[in-house]
């Protein structure tokens, strides 16, 4: 039973072991892991347990920025309001900024939900019946945008296909440019964590940036009342004096300024999380406006809402990082890269809103398009 | 290959466990010797929404290879799972309130209920694929090496077309009747 289980494999929880019964050489050779042959620009560490995208400059940034002004109150301020006010204030804050590491960790070291790639049987089988539906297109005339329809709850839902993936993408999923990958419920590419947020991390993201809001309100009310306590007791100036440089209005600064961002971005996707939308789709307009459908995916009552996508149940991811890639695999692998985006397809009529993706895809990927997809309130 | 599988007579299901090791090699020598003819993608259907499920449109590839009535068994049977895996319920807020409480770090040591859910469907479709698609000559693939896209059945060449074709017929008549 268990030998049985080995070596069909689980897929994601666990990558199928070494097939016992191929003569393959594995303690001579190297073990290639799936991780290292998958297509998209994303970034593996770890040996594949940590997926991030490529560009990792401003993650870093915030991880600074949060482990600096974190470092600063709990070494200045909270020593002074431990002994003042109550011992409380430095737990509290040690539970919020743990709680908002944690999150951020595993929201940027997450795989959001990514569609791999199809292989080619597959590729070749969904042309065949896509020319199978169209028909022979004569000479010199553009082949028919390629989608699909589907009803759900009563309202039209169009597939669109993916040159680049060769598949059709599940409805809500759409391809970041960035990380050249079909992702699924995406909602953003965000550089502050570096990872795009889609279906498997947008909890994380949320409780994130929920934290991440709780925490500097918390830091930005405590520094000022640490800076009222201390001016009743010496004075303003002599408070600005004393402490190291001018910190505590540094830490003002910076709080004042990520609040405001923050806790907005906050209230958007707390929004989001009531109507069960998407930044992808509410930047599009997809469901807003009298001619378009409304949105099939929402409860219609917030609390169900907000409980489906925080607490629902969590999918696992599928690209099997950490499996053992077989010699036949690779080729197959290989063939798929080799071949490339299909540079067939036309760039226009592919639907409202889908110009942005298909044409940065069209370009062969080489060049990040920075205006698609990225979350504009990500300033940045 | 017909030659490879446990010799038994027609229309007997040998019981699991005294034939698993040489049905597990029929499987292996299934994708190894035998060659593949062509490949079935059965695609999700997502009229339902965005839950995994899968249509249940019979493939004419598959007219003459198998009855209808126990692929279609199959991928209904495979569809509940799937929604079994996603059921936005009771259980599943607690599991999710439970992991946020815990900064998620419980994710750690245990294992999530649609996980639970993915090893069933491993199992059973392992099951399946010796008891019905085996013998027929075809194998099904795992969604989730797929990427939950497709259901991918492969469909292997008869050697001994006309002998395996009526072997073929009379093991599946009577295991459409007892082999549930």
């Amino acid at each position: 039973m268990g030998e049985r289980e080995e070596q069909r494999g689980g897929g994601a929880p666990s990558g199928p072991g070494p097939m016992a019964g191929p003569a393959a050489p594995t303690a001579a050779k190297k073990v290639v892991r799936k991780w290292e042959k998958l297509p998209g620009r994303n970034t593996f560490c770890c040996d594949g347990r940590i997926m991030m995208a490529r560009q990792k400059g401003i993650f870093y940034l915030t991880l600074f920025l949060i482990l600096g002004t974190c470092a600063l109150f709990f070494a200045f301020e909270c020593r002074y309001l431990a002994v003042q006010l109550s011992p409380a204030i430095p737990v509290f804050a040690a539970v919020l900024f743990l709680f908002a590491m944690a999150t951020l960790l595993r929201t940027s070291f997450s795989d959001p939900g990514v569609i791999p790639r199809a292989l080619p049987d597959e590729a070749a089988f969904i042309e065949m019946e896509i020319e199978a539906t169209n028909g022979t297109v004569p000479q010199g005339q553009r082949p028919p945008p390629r989608i699909k329809n589907f009803q759900i709850n009563n309202q039209i839902v169009k597939l669109k296909y993916c040159y680049t993936c060769k598949i059709f993408r599940p409805p809500r999923a759409s391809h970041c440019s960035i990380c050249d990958n079909c992702v699924e419920r995406f909602d953003h590419h965000c550089p502050w964590v570096g990872n795009c947020v889609g279906k498997r991390n947008y909890r994380y993201f949320y409780l994130f940036i929920l934290s991440l809001s709780l925490l500097t309100i918390y830091i930005f009310t405590f520094d000022i009342v640490y800076v009222a306590l201390k001016s009743l007791k010496i004075g303003f100036l002599n408070t600005l004096k004393e402490t190291p440089g001018t910190y505590p209005s540094h830490s003002v600064l910076i709080c004042f300024f990520t609040l405001w961002s923050v806790v907005g971005l906050t209230g958007f996707h707390t929004f989001l999380v009531a109507l069960n939308q998407t930044t992808n789709e509410d930047i599009k307009g997809s469901w807003t406006g009298k001619n378009r459908v409304q949105n099939p995916y929402s409860h219609g009552n917030m609390v169900k809402n907000c409980c489906e996508v925080l607490c629902g149940p969590l999918p696992p991811s599928v690209l099997d990082r950490r499996g053992i890639l077989h010699q036949e695999e690779n080729a197959a692998q290989e063939e798929t890269c080799s071949r490339g985006p299909s540079a067939q397809g036309p760039t226009a009529a592919q639907g409202p809103g889908g110009q942005a993706e298909e044409s940065s895809t069209q370009q062969d990927g080489s060049l990040p398009h920075p205006s698609a997809v990225s979350d504009p309130f990500c300033t940045g | 290959m017909r030659g490879d599988l446990p010799s038994s007579p027609p229309g007997c299901i040998p019981p699991a466990h005294l034939t698993a090791t040489p049905q597990v090699h029929s499987l292996q020598e299934l994708r190894r010797s035998a060659s593949l003819a062509t490949k079935v993608f059965v695609q999700r259907d997502y009229s339902d929404g965005t839950t995994c499920q899968f249509q249940t449109k019979f493939p004419p590839e598959l007219e003459s290879r198998i009855e209808r009535q126990l692929f279609e068994e199959t991928v209904k049977t495979l569809n509940g799972f799937y929604a079994e895996a996603e059921k936005i319920g009771g259980s599943s807020y607690l599991e999710g309130c439970l992991a946020c409480a815990t900064a998620y770090f419980i994710f750690l040591c245990m294992e999530t209920h649609y996980e639970k859910v993915l090893k069933k469907i491993s199992k059973y479709i392992q099951e399946q694929n010796e008891k019905v698609y085996a013998p027929r000559g075809l194998l099904l693939t795992d969604p989730l090496e797929r990427g939950m896209r497709v259901i991918e059945i492969s469909i292997y060449e008869d050697r001994c077309s006309s002998g395996s074709s009526s072997s073929g017929s009379s093991s599946s008549s009577s295991s459409g009747g007892g082999g549930r």
